[in-house]
């Protein structure tokens, strides 16, 4: 199966990158573009056909290498 | 005095470390990262600068599980001094040894240049030849030098004396040149034996380079 990982910077957190972007959005006339964050994604394919011990094994890798949960947070969806 | 300067695929101030201790009259060994033991003996552990692996995914997140951080980890545990500069200062908050983490620069771009930063905080063995107030000249070169913790941790770092460095302009007044929160250029640990910056005391050791106020650093180990 996959897992698709989201990682984005925690709210409160100032994502110069999102701020960047929206402020060229704005400048291409996009005015009504409230807010934009930046983040990345990581599609895992995984050799596993039990999600639930795939949830637990994309958290750990999460929580150890993928995310830097200081500065982020993260979302996983397995299809 | 025995200096070992740890060494990533892609660190690239392994060197610079090495002249600027040898030149204070230190020992140096570089260590490559696949190594399990630190060199015995070893009075002081540097983490240098440069790109470890690419700084793929985050400046610091894949060193931070190199063989040898294993061995890393158990000589801060047992009190050993470590010093770890830019990339090096990111692999130690990645690897939770200090605390914080650094973020993209406020202004997106990779700065190098000579800044200014103010010396916070005097009580511990990287600053001791130093006096808390004292403006130094130190380059700086980074693209994520963009120290960030929340205010919980702030408060603590402010508490304990472990903010060490600003930065300042040569007056001593902030000037933050990547969005770091209260402008902060280095920290250390609650035990003050392991410290971080994003500063390079390294490149700044010859005056005819710019500044040698790096010399006042690093000599601070030396005497400890």
């Amino acid at each position: 199966m996959k897992a698709i990982v989201n990682v984005f910077l925690k709210a409160g957190v100032l994502d110069s990158q999102g701020k960047a972007v929206h402020h060229a959005l704005n400048s291409l006339q996009f005015g009504n573009v409230e807010d934009v964050r930046v983040g990345k994604q990581i599609i895992l394919k995984i050799n596993e056909t039990d999600k639930e011990k795939a949830m637990s094994d994309v958290t750990k890798m999460c929580e150890d290498l993928l995310a830097n949960t200081v500065i982020e947070d993260y979302t996983i969806e397995l299809v | 005095m025995k200096v070992s300067i740890l060494q990533f695929p892609g660190t690239n101030c392994e060197y610079d470390t090495q002249y600027a201790f040898e030149k204070l009259g230190a020992t140096t060994q570089i260590v490559w990262h696949k190594s399990t033991t630190i060199p015995e003996d070893t009075d002081l552990l540097v983490v240098a600068g440069g790109f470890s692996y690419g700084d793929y995914l985050r400046s610091g997140a894949i060193a931070k599980f190199s063989p040898v951080m294993s061995a890393v980890k158990e000589y801060a545990e047992n009190g050993g001094k470590i010093l770890g500069i830019c990339n090096g200062f990111q692999v130690l908050t990645e690897a939770r040894l200090l605390p914080g983490a650094l973020k993209r620069n406020e202004g997106l771009h990779f700065i190098s240049k000579h800044h200014h930063l103010r010396v916070e905080n005097c009580d511990n063995v990287f600053l001791k030849k130093l006096h808390t107030g004292d403006v130094v000249n130190i380059p700086i070169a980074h693209h994520d030098g963009n120290y960030y913790i929340n205010d919980e941790g702030l408060a603590e770092l402010e508490a304990n004396g472990q903010i060490l460095l600003k930065y300042t302009d040569a007056n001593g007044e902030i000037q933050n040149p990547n969005g770091s929160v209260a402008g902060i250029a280095g920290v250390c640990n609650k035990e003050k034996n392991i410290f971080g910056l994003m500063p390079h005391p390294e490149r700044a050791m010859e005056s005819l380079l710019g500044s040698d106020d790096g010399i006042k650093m690093l000599e601070g180990f030396l005497a400890s």
